[in-house]
């Protein structure tokens, strides 16, 4: 990510010379912090009340029911992780993100990641586990593209749903290409 | 009326802590000190989005997105992806405003239901804002080499992009 952000950011400079924004890129920089801001005022109300539930749904014992259910999925994606509560977390952000609760799919998620580094040896540097699932989480795993369906019914398409199996074909191949792309490049890059 | 989706939510709700309640748990005094714990992520997250959505801002406002789509264009033309959804894809990895906005320029000017339209609407189905999600979830825990993470996502996107065409063509046209 740092190359990425260095990249991003020399390049945005020098487009902004070629093509005479700098005004406009300037102005970018200031509102930048700003939506930054607003962004995390936005999240801070969801990541409270996910982590308060959460809370409940692990002291009643909720969390390891649903981690039982997605036991196969589990021990597919992550096979040689051991530690419960990790998968527990692991389990609620992947049944958020299927029923498209996006934003109750990152506080569980940012939970997963949490008990995923406590088992790490280096605190700085991202586990097998770690890697698998926030490519898991930077693809589409809904199962309906609720957004995308409300969008295309404001704009007056006659079946807003015809998109729906495509959809989930496309998203089911990119993931798996993800998740094996995780485990094909996992010794390339040493902890 | 309300739809099935809108009851997900309120759902999964009601049935955690009804089911914290019939265990016997505390549940309004368990759920204050869950809650407390999220100032605690939301403060490690807060300089990785700073420095994010800054540069997306700088890369959208210099006219760089238009200079990334046409380096891109030839590819693209290899792959058979109309060049009118080529700056959506490579926006949505980085920008999920940006994205959507840009979808609905799209599904303006080409129709919901053109070629393009559902191409282009396949892709945000089938997408996440990348970046931002790998953001978050490093900068959450402080990690700073997150090795394979970013090439591997990154084919995941490229599969969805290059086959959100071909599923048009296959499930619909």
């Amino acid at each position: 990510m740092n190359y990425v952000w260095v990249i991003i950011i020399i390049f945005s400079f020098f487009c902004a010379i070629a093509t005479n924004n700098m005004s406009s890129l300037s102005s970018a920089v200031i509102s930048g912090g700003t939506e930054a801001i607003t962004l995390v005022l936005k999240l801070t109300g969801i990541i409270c009340f996910w982590n308060g539930l959460m809370a409940i749904a692990e002291k009643s014992g909720l969390t390891r029911i649903i981690s039982n259910l997605l036991k196969p999925v589990l021990k597919l994606l992550f096979p040689k992780l051991k530690d419960e509560k990790a998968k527990n977390a692991i389990s609620m952000n992947l049944t958020a993100n299927l029923l498209g609760l996006g934003n109750a799919a990152t506080p569980l998620g940012l939970e997963a990641m949490k008990r995923l580094q406590e088992n790490s040896l280096k605190k700085d540097t991202a586990t097998d586990e770690m890697v698998r699932f926030v490519v898991l989480n930077s693809a589409a795993l809904h199962l309906v593209p609720t957004t995308v369906a409300l969008l295309r019914h404001e704009f007056g398409s006659q079946n807003p749903m015809e998109i729906l199996l495509p959809s989930i074909v496309t998203s089911f191949l990119s993931v798996t290409v993800g998740v094996l792309m995780t485990f094909i490049l996992r010794k390339a890059f040493k902890i | 009326m309300s739809s099935f989706t809108d009851y997900i939510l309120p759902f999964l709700v009601t049935v955690i802590v009804v089911f914290g309640a019939l265990k016997g748990i505390n549940v309004f005094d368990v759920f204050l000190d869950g809650a407390k714990n999220g100032f605690k992520t939301v403060l490690g997250i807060t300089p990785a989005l700073i420095a994010l959505i800054v540069a997306v801002n700088m890369l959208k406002n210099s006219g760089g997105l238009e200079v990334i789509t046409n380096i891109f264009a030839p590819i693209c033309n290899v792959l058979k992806i109309p060049e009118e959804i080529t700056p959506l894809a490579i926006l949505s990895p980085i920008s999920g405003s940006g994205a959507i906005s840009m979808f609905e320029t799209i599904l303006k000017e080409h129709g919901t239901d053109s070629f393009i339209g559902r191409c282009a609407s396949i892709m945000m189905g089938s997408t996440e804002t990348t970046f931002y999600a790998i953001t978050l979830y490093y900068g959450s825990c402080n990690i700073k080499n997150t090795r394979h993470t970013l090439p591997s996502a990154i084919c995941a996107d490229l599969t969805s992009f290059i086959f959100s065409v071909f599923a048009v063509k296959l499930f619909i046209h």
